[in-house]
């Protein structure tokens, strides 16, 4: 495929991975924000090219992974009432919520379905009058103008039987409480390139500034990844600290300003709990009191509910970067992914999952040697 | 048959949506010939004329003929080797074929990978009221035409009817008989370090056509399912490489990756593939590029896997590219000593990965 088999041809990667290594003069700590990096990462082995160059930390940018329980219990009920199509991406269907997933919520005769946009739920919607459709809205901001157009087209089509369950984070404030948590090793960030491409890197400049640490807005591809390491060791090597733009072909310093409009349009900045994290000041999406019509909690009189994870996941110290994943005692021992204890373990682009469904040949290899 | 792409009851929508259609549609609704009825499974004279009219004409052979209530087949010359599946595919038609001719490839496919000749088979309904006849005979010729290129009999049969909103459309189990003669036995436990292993052509085909087809995906290359007999590759490689050809597997539901992480299991050794060597479409490549979907994964229904000896490789290889259905043949892979039970994958930029069983259907990702 044009386009993308240039950015995974093998013999760029690897020249690209033996000037890291030749530049690196100690080993450097880094993090992917994006969910989609770490799977690349794992399941190209891109780290073992790397060698002692760079440690690479799996940041919390999963949207599946970081979705609070509390959200995922509320998705159940909702995909239980009769009455309701629940709707949703197809990575949200396993995610254990306190008792069961959506995919056993089906079984048992909830009606959910997968959607690949939230315009085909709003179409649901129209098609079946007599259902209330809800569709679950989560992710980061690269899914947020999608969500947004979805409600705004419903809003100016008055549909009155569609609405969506928000869940909506942000990356920056994230980074933020990474760099600001004492126990912090994390000393650059690739910032996700699809987030960026909604956003631009405006508002990740200050955090490069305030914390001292590059910030490379990076793509998906191994030739992207390796690239946007490259700059980043380059700038540590240098002791610079900047945002620099790998992602060139998809990413301005402004970003896609009609999506980021509409975005602030429907959306307003909330606090919000992170799955594994805890409560991030300012770092959710919520609809504003203008489109509350549309708003599935609103609609349906889901209370606040409160529930306890497992205490055996180490999900947070994982997203943290604190803990890489098969150093949890639970890692492939009580949770795999047929049963996840944690989120990370449920997503492919979950860094315990993407360790377990990719990488147990290595982990056991290092462990005997 | 694969199990990811009959996920699924009906859709909440379309049920309604039908229910809806049909209330509207009452008055002016087609004549009930057009569609099977209830009655048609009874066992009276609507059974009858079904089977009379509907599946005799593509089917007949003296042995189906018969009509009995069971088919009596002459003695067989070799060892016995049977095997059933059911298909209950969605949509029952898809680019490159139906669920009848699934139904026949699917079967047949399982009995040639155990070094069997296909000759017989048996085949079962199970049908929605209110299906269209004129459906039920694209179905059922789409299987005779299977069967005859697959130079298998169906020779004997049943039919049941169900309820609207009891079953999709249709469902269709085969049984298939198949003899084997001679010492060529490929079994999934006889892998050994050192061996080599081929793919027959490019995988993914079937369960992206499947995938697109439902998903509505509007891609610029129509892809077509690969469902085909694999009887003849199997014959050529038999011919080419004999006893030395150990392992013969169709990579259906769970694609290759599942395929020979089964191998590697059963035969306790392990299996290192080559990224760059797998021959993916790029239709395919691009249909799971867009829905987050690994190719290796996805569902085969015209592809074999072999493993065979290396001295044997080469000649296996060159026969099965002699074959037009294998023109796109490759070796992929080797059978090795390490990490038994465990298929490693080299990727294009040259890190490994495990390729694992998934524990359930692929999921599309959010972003």
């Amino acid at each position: 495929m044009k386009y993308l088999a240039e950015y995974r041809d093998g013999s760029i990667a690897q020249a690209l991975a033996a000037q890291i290594r030749r530049e690196a003069t100690r080993r450097w700590v880094l993090m992917e924000v994006c969910g989609g990096q770490t799977h690349t990462i794992v399941k190209q082995g891109l780290d073992e090219l790397l060698g002692d160059a760079v440690e690479m930390i799996h940041g919390p940018g999963c949207p599946v992974c970081v979705t609070p329980l509390e959200q995922i219990d509320k998705a159940l009920q909702l995909a239980s009432r009769p009455g309701i199509i629940f709707t949703s991406f197809g990575d949200m269907l396993r995610v254990p919520g306190s008792d069961c997933d959506l995919l056993q919520i089906r079984a048992r005769g909830g009606a959910v379905q997968i959607v690949y946009s939230p315009l085909d739920a709003l179409e649901l919607a129209i098609r079946n009058p007599d259902r209330q459709v809800v569709f679950f809205a989560v992710g980061f901001e690269t899914t947020a103008p999608a969500n947004a157009m979805a409600v705004w087209r419903a809003h100016q089509l008055g549909v009155k039987n569609f609405s969506v369950l928000v869940s909506h984070v942000t990356v920056p404030p994230a980074m933020t409480a990474i760099l600001g948590d004492p126990q912090n090793r994390v000393q650059g960030f690739l910032a996700a390139g699809h987030v960026c491409t909604v956003m631009g890197w405006e508002e990740y400049e200050p955090i490069a500034a305030r914390f001292r640490v590059p910030i490379i807005v990076t793509g998906f591809e191994p030739v992207d990844i390796l690239e946007g390491i490259h700059l980043a060791v380059r700038q540590l090597e240098a002791g610079r600290h900047e945002v620099e733009n790998q992602y060139v072909r998809a990413v301005r310093r402004e970003g896609t300003v009609p999506a980021r409009t509409l975005v602030e349009q429907i959306f307003q900045l909330v606090d919000r709990k992170w799955r594994g994290i805890g409560e991030i000041p300012m770092s959710g999406l919520a609809l504003r009191e203008e489109f509350a019509d549309f708003d599935a909690e609103l609609r349906f009189g889901l209370g606040e509910i409160h529930v306890a994870e497992s205490s055996e996941c180490r999900a947070g110290d994982v997203l943290r970067g604190q803990i890489k994943p098969h150093q949890c005692a639970a890692f492939g021992r009580t949770c795999t992914p047929e049963h996840p204890l944690g989120a990370p373990m449920v997503s492919s682009e979950g860094a315990c999952a993407a360790y377990y469904n990719y990488g147990r040949f290595r982990v056991t290899q290092s462990a005997g040697a | 048959m694969d199990a990811s792409v009959s996920r699924n009851p009906p859709a909440p929508d379309v049920a309604t949506a039908a229910a809806l259609h049909d209330r509207l549609a009452c008055a002016v609704r087609a004549p009930a010939a057009d569609r099977v009825q209830l009655g048609h499974g009874s066992g009276g004279k609507l059974s009858a004329a079904l089977l009379r009219d509907r599946f005799l004409p593509h089917f007949g052979n003296p042995i189906l003929e018969q009509l009995g209530d069971g088919a009596v087949l002459p003695a067989l010359d070799g060892e016995a080797v049977i095997s059933t599946d059911t298909f209950v595919v969605t949509p029952v038609e898809f680019p490159g074929g139906n669920i009848g001719s699934l139904a026949v490839h699917g079967t047949v496919n399982d009995v040639a990978m155990m070094g069997a000749e296909p000759r017989y088979l048996t085949a079962g309904f199970v049908i929605e009221e209110g299906l269209e006849l004129e459906l039920l005979d694209r179905v059922v010729s789409a299987m005779a035409a299977a069967a005859a290129q697959a130079g298998v009999t169906v020779v004997t049969g049943d039919t049941k009817v169900v309820e609207r909103g009891k079953a999709d459309h249709l469902y269709v189990n085969t049984t298939g008989l198949g003899i084997r003669t001679g010492t060529f036995r490929p079994a999934p436990d006889r892998a050994r370090p050192g061996d080599v292993v081929l793919v027959s052509g490019p995988i993914g085909r079937h369960g992206m056509a499947i995938m697109a087809a439902r998903e509505d995906l509007r891609l610029d290359a129509e892809i077509r399912s690969d469902t085909a007999p694999l009887h003849t590759l199997v014959r050529r490689l038999r011919e080419a490489a004999g006893d030395e050809v150990h392992v013969l597997r169709d990579p259906t539901r769970g694609g290759v990756a599942s395929a020979t992480n089964e191998i590697a299991a059963a035969s306790g050794v392990g299996i290192a593939l080559v990224e760059s060597e797998i021959p993916v479409p790029g239709p395919v490549a691009a249909a799971c590029e867009i829905l987050g979907l690994d190719p290796l994964y996805v569902a085969n229904e015209g592809v074999l896997i072999a493993i065979v000896a290396e001295p044997a490789a080469p000649a296996a290889l060159a026969a099965l590219r002699a074959d037009p259905q294998g023109e796109q043949a490759a070796i992929i892979g080797r059978v090795v000593a390490d990490h038994a039970g465990m298929v490693v994958l080299r990727t294009r930029i040259g890190g490994n990965r495990v390729v694992d069983m998934l524990s359930g259907d692929q999921l599309p990702r959010i972003c």
